[in-house]
């Protein structure tokens, strides 16, 4: 199948050269025969997509307007609630689990017309580098079948890329949008905190947690990003900010803007990942913007603090998986305590376990204040040297990760090093400030590699007109 | 390294019922977990007010609504993925003896 844009599709519908419905069923055909390379997909939403496809057909044949999305093929990760559409969270747990309402965003990408072809593999409820973590098998990446499609949002970007999906929705705590769109060579985008509603999205780190887009377009990923974005009642830390009308802006134009390139993203590169970064900067400054180097002093104790964080709130966001409301129960218990234990001992596989203990660990009496607490005040430093770099420049750009998509199974035994790989992606979430990945190329084995660019809070306008300009100086 | 003693103790308070070789594994997955989260003492952050809050620059009153009354799941539809339920309510093993 060629792979569409939202233009082409609105271009396709309009001059009839198929209907919504024909695009909705190749693509779900295209997408269950990819699927067996890939296992980027954990559900398949036939009759969803062709019936709301009709819907889309319809109302183009009454000559009414069907949305900014009409016809467009969604895959939405695992982790987003689909009403009366399986959502696993990538988890034992939750094999059978059926929401019984949609999440904020899904709702929105629907009434914008857009059409939601399946659910996409993903971490154990978002937590990983590299999708193996998945109750139902690792995804594989489309550029590089042994290799891994990054975490967690992995069936994401790897349905995006295989061009089984247009669009894809991901979740994004320390990452895992960013890091799997560098990966597998696509566009992914973490918002400003609060700028997407989170309401249907399974907790994992609250202060940490967003909804974004995964597109092959910088433009796409624009329009995406404009129809789910604002307030939304049904999540109270939903920000009141107005959205803007993030397309209109691409307009090529970004003489004069100050790049930030931060020194401590560039310690401990592999070679060939910083050279096509700095050959992307390169690029952004023949387009006439003005690069210089920046410091991000704290960098270093990113990940240190993003973990006691992340896992404190994890351990008690996953509380709620007890065997009583929604999970499959461990069959053999006798007592409540029991049910409990096994329940979740039987569920939850070894990554969550991991992080639920070592969560419980640092909030535990005697350890709060040496590990939460310190932590939350690290926090405070990695986002004001985020603010202090903002008074000089416009934009912040660097690698996404410090190397390509590794082989399955080359980190699985070593948690830590697999933490630190999210050195880059976890600073941004920490201070809360849109980021994302725009791939900037692939090494000589052909792995893809991500530019990562990052903007002040709530201005995603900067940050898509800089990507837009480099994508377009560069296809 | 955090000893299994330590490890037991947190399990239960998270309740996880581990086996000993999770017990094992975790008690030396954690002590390298918290060997490198120890970088964190380098930092003097006696003057450092904690981010409890990621951006917070809205009025007091964003997260309250008008108290009204809204539609809400129906029982059947908050029971449907229930692993044992009865008359309408989530059913589990006795808590109290008689």
């Amino acid at each position: 199948m060629k792979p569409h844009t939202i233009d082409s599709i609105r271009q396709g519908l309009k001059e009839k050269q198929f209907s919504a419905e024909e695009l909705a069923r190749d693509t779900l055909a295209f997408a269950e025969a990819e699927n067996s390379k890939t296992n980027a997909y954990l559900t398949f939403a036939s009759e969803r997509a062709l019936a709301q496809a009709r819907r889309v057909d319809e109302m183009l044949a009454r000559g009414e307007e069907p949305g900014p999305l009409a016809g467009v093929p969604i895959a939405v990760k695992d982790v987003i609630l689909t009403r009366g559409l399986r959502t696993t969270c990538g988890s034992r747990l939750l094999a059978n689990y059926i929401p019984p309402y949609d999440a904020t965003a899904v709702i929105r990408l629907e009434q914008a017309g857009g059409v939601i072809i399946g659910k996409t593999n993903c971490d154990e409820f978002a937590m990983g580098s590299s999708n193996e973590n998945s109750a139902f098998g690792p995804v594989r990446n489309p550029a590089a079948l042994d290799r891994v499609p990054g975490g967690s949002s992995g069936g994401s970007a790897a349905a995006v890329a295989q061009g089984t999906a247009v669009l894809a929705l991901g979740s994004d705590t320390g990452g895992s949008i960013r890091q799997p769109a560098s990966f597998c060579g696509v566009t992914g985008v973490t918002p400003t905190y609060g700028r997407v509603s989170r309401y249907g999205l399974t907790a994992f780190a609250s202060s940490l947690d967003h909804i974004g887009p995964f597109s092959r377009t910088v433009r796409d990923a624009a329009v995406m990003l404009r129809t789910i974005a604002g307030r939304d009642e049904m999540d109270s830390t939903s920000a009141l900010a107005p959205v803007p009308d993030y397309a209109a802006a691409l307009d090529g134009d970004v003489r004069g803007k100050k790049i930030g390139l931060p020194k401590e993203f560039f310690e401990g590169l592999a070679s060939e990942t910083g050279d096509l970064v700095m050959a992307a900067a390169e690029v952004l400054k023949k387009l006439g913007c003005e690069v210089r180097e920046i410091r991000l002093p704290h960098t270093p104790y990113a990940v240190a603090c993003y973990y006691v964080i992340a896992t404190a709130e994890a351990s008690s966001n996953l509380a709620r998986y007890d065997g009583v409301r929604y999970t499959a129960r461990a069959s053999s218990a006798s007592t409540l305590a029991e049910m409990y234990r096994l329940t979740r001992d039987e569920g939850f596989g070894p990554e969550c376990k991991r992080r639920i203990m070592l969560g419980t660990y640092v909030l535990s009496a005697g350890y709060y204040d040496a590990y939460y607490l310190k932590a939350q005040k690290v926090r405070a430093l990695v986002a004001r040297d985020y603010a202090e770099a903002f008074e000089q420049v416009d934009a912040i750009v660097g690698p996404v990760s410090p190397f390509p998509a590794f082989r399955l199974g080359e980190k699985v035994n070593d948690p830590m090093a697999m933490y630190l790989s999210d050195i880059y992606t976890i600073t941004g979430d920490l201070a809360g400030i849109p980021c994302m990945s725009v791939p900037c190329g692939k090494t000589r084995e052909g792995l893809p590699v991500g530019l990562q660019i990052l903007t002040r809070h709530f201005n995603e306008t900067d940050m898509f007109r800089l990507a837009d300009a480099y994508q377009r100086a560069t296809s | 390294m955090i000893r299994h003693e330590e490890v037991r103790r947190v399990a239960e308070l998270a309740n996880l019922a581990l086996t000993e070789e999770e017990i094992e594994r975790m008690a030396r997955d954690l002590s390298g977990i918290l060997a490198h989260v120890d970088k964190l003492k380098e930092l003097d952050t006696s003057n450092v007010e904690a981010m409890a809050q990621v951006l917070y620059d809205a009025p007091e009153n964003l997260t309250l609504r008008e108290d009204m009354e809204r539609p809400c799941l129906e029982n059947r539809e908050a029971l449907a993925n229930a692993p044992l339920a009865g008359s309408g309510y989530f059913k589990v093993p006795k808590v109290i003896e008689r």
